[in-house]
């Protein structure tokens, strides 16, 4: 076990800069997430972790150790690769023996240490196979077993979920917080699927063109966003923004609720929703339109549950009840937050 | 109006016969017809000027088993290329992983490494010719201003058996290293970056990862490029033609060499025929291998 600190790392590629400025710092067995959008610097980062990359300035610690020019080897971290990289011309046995092999590790211990990894991920009918011959799933758990084989400090994880269709997703994803939570070690997680953060993370690290937007607990990151981007990234359908008196004003979609069926007993705040749409998703419908008063020119969406009955039909305008302390307030030039201001959505 | 009309384009069936009939009709007349007349001749008695042709059984065969230098010919040709191709492997591996990584002049070096396969065999034979040269030769030469030839140290590389084989092994590995060394390369390419990423965590030093996985993943490749220069080093003559004429001593003989020998300048057309078959059962399983291989590789 060990914490990660990363001290003001830059990595510069000929053409970008990757990662710019990063900070931040693991508590010891956390589950810490990376999110961010494609090409936001997280995988990069992550690599430099590994030491399969080399920053252009800042520092790796791992375990209080400056691991800077220590080549990957050395780091004591093990890395799940979102294509698993299984080496195709071993067994699945030799797969996960290959990491206790390399570290030289006395013969008569691997065969032990295999088949318990084996267990812990129940691929033991699977040891004599080869990466070809199984399913993915398979090869993930293969993947991941041979990452704990040798007991690392830190795990790496670069998007181990995303080859897997959405049902053995959500098992998986289960799966591996109830393994990391056994082992209690440092894992860094990189994903671009905010369910996947939320879900498994004690805490996330929002990134976007290289730098660190936020770092909190998932619903600390969800519900007071530092930014617009934080704010519009977290979030199926993404919140809504307009513009009123030179503020930016936020509203998750869900956070709109007919008049009177809001449980909240809240200060609440009065809208008129125009409706040009409905989508109905079974758990869910989808509202599109505008607030006719406020904003008509923005394009809102409002998340209404299946368990609000309320008859909506396109063309008209609802009253809708939304918290004061559920709207967000930014500045539209730094997309920054601003304290509140509520008198500016008041009639 | 004809545009109503199916036409023999509509048929896939016949279409496709049609457009393979030109390669079809080439593989019968040059190579299916020499190979059926060759097996013809060598079991009659015919000769370059002769009128007549007479059925003799494996007679041919016979009185070349029973020929020395038929025997050191045989062996030569098996000596040859395993030899070479023994050294190509090493050489290509350890070219193939040098011109991966990327440096300043690599696409020289590339088109340097790859200019033997391009120069014709015949050119560079002679070219070797003179590196060989008994009083020229620039390995000598250059050998003694490094000191490392005595006074009276002086081989003559195409004069001596040893050296003459040797320096026929030496040419079959400058001809066929560039061809290893290109199809190696490609495998080494389709290794995903991932694969050795991951030993690189894993913690595999060098030799490890080279010996446990790069050169693992790329053995299929390998082989076909083997193969090849197998096919390549087994079959020549050019080389033995320009640098020995199988001499000294008809030490250096190869079997496409002897046939040629025997068979064209010796006018013994069916003991030639014979000869060359010899070459058959071995290209025949280096064939059916390369088919083989070509179906089954597959790095990932």
């Amino acid at each position: 076990m060990a914490i990660v600190e990363i001290r003001n790392l830059r990595k510069a590629f000929a053409e970008h800069t990757a990662v710019d400025g990063v900070e931040l710092k693991t508590t010891e067995g956390e589950f810490l997430v990376l999110l961010g959008p494609s090409g936001c610097g997280k995988t990069t980062l992550l690599r430099v972790i590994a030491g399969l990359e080399k920053q252009t300035s800042g520092d790796v610690l791992i375990g209080d150790r400056v691991v800077n020019d220590l080549p990957p080897r050395a780091r004591r971290i093990a890395m799940v690769f979102q294509s698993y990289a299984l080496y195709p011309h071993l067994t699945v046995e030799q797969n996960i023996a290959f990491p206790l092999k390399a570290q030289g590790a006395p013969a008569a211990s691997i065969a032990g240490a295999v088949h318990k990894a084996a267990a812990m991920f129940s691929i033991e009918p699977l040891l004599s196979r080869k990466p070809r011959q199984l399913s993915g799933g398979e090869r993930q758990r293969v993947a991941l077993a041979r990452a704990m084989v040798r007991s690392p400090d830190v795990f790496l994880l670069d998007e181990p979920l995303s080859n897997l269709d959405a049902k053995l997703r959500t098992l998986a994803r289960d799966e591996l917080q109830q393994f990391q939570r056994r082992l209690a070690t440092t894992t860094i997680y990189v994903t671009h699927d905010q369910v996947e953060a939320m879900g498994l993370g004690d805490r996330i690290v929002v990134m976007n063109e290289g730098k660190v937007r936020q770092i909190g607990k998932p619903q600390e990151v969800y519900d007071e966003p530092a930014d617009v981007f934080v704010a519009g990234f977290l979030g199926s359908p993404p919140m809504n923004f307009f513009e009123r008196g030179g503020t930016r004003i936020g509203i998750r979609p869900e956070h709109l609720l007919p008049k009177g069926t809001h449980p909240s007993t809240d200060r609440l705040i009065n809208v008129w929703f125009k409706v040009t749409r409905v989508e109905d998703l079974g758990a869910a419908r989808l509202l599109y339109g505008c607030l006719r008063d406020l904003a008509p020119n923005a394009k809102i969406v409002v998340n209404l549950p299946s368990t609000v009955r309320l008859r909506v039909s396109a063309g008209e305008s609802y009253e809708l009840d939304v918290r004061e302390k559920d709207l967000k307030f930014f500045d539209p030039a730094t997309g920054l937050r601003v304290p509140a201001r509520p008198e500016l959505v008041k009639p | 109006m004809s545009a109503a009309r199916a036409t023999v384009a509509d048929s896939e069936a016949w279409l496709g016969r049609l457009l393979l009939a030109p390669a079809v009709a080439y593989i019968v007349l040059v190579v299916g017809v020499p190979f059926l007349l060759a097996l013809y001749y060598s079991l009659t008695n015919v000769t370059i000027t002769g009128r007549h042709l007479d059925f003799v059984g494996l007679d041919n065969f016979r009185d070349a088993l029973a020929n020395p230098t038929f025997r050191r010919a045989l062996s030569n040709t098996f000596v040859f290329a395993f030899a070479s191709q023994g050294l190509v492997i090493v050489f290509a591996s350890m070219l193939a992983i040098a011109l991966q990584k990327d440096f300043r002049g690599r696409w020289l070096v590339r088109l340097l490494i790859l200019l033997p396969w391009v120069a014709p065999i015949s050119l560079g034979s002679i070219g070797w010719l003179w590196i060989f040269d008994p009083v020229y030769s620039v390995i000598n030469w250059t050998l003694r201003s490094l000191h490392l030839l005595g006074f009276r140290e002086w081989p003559v590389w195409l004069g001596v058996p040893v050296l003459a084989k040797a320096s026929v092994i030496l040419v079959q590995v400058w001809r066929t290293l560039p061809l290893a060394t290109v199809i190696l390369l490609g495998g080494l390419s389709s290794i995903p970056q991932d694969i050795h990423d991951a030993a690189a965590v894993d913690g595999a030093g060098f030799f490890r990862h080279l010996f446990q996985i790069t050169l693992p993943l790329v053995l299929p490749i390998q082989l076909v490029a083997i193969l090849f220069g197998f096919v390549f080093a087994f079959t020549d003559m050019i080389v033995i033609w320009v640098l020995t004429r199988g001499g000294p001593y008809e030490t250096t003989h190869v079997l496409a060499s002897e046939a040629f020998y025997t068979g064209i300048d010796g006018g013994n057309l069916a003991g030639g025929a014979a000869i060359a078959l010899f070459l058959f059962p071995v290209l025949a399983a280096a064939a059916i291998l390369l088919l083989r291989l070509a179906r089954s590789t597959d790095v990932a």
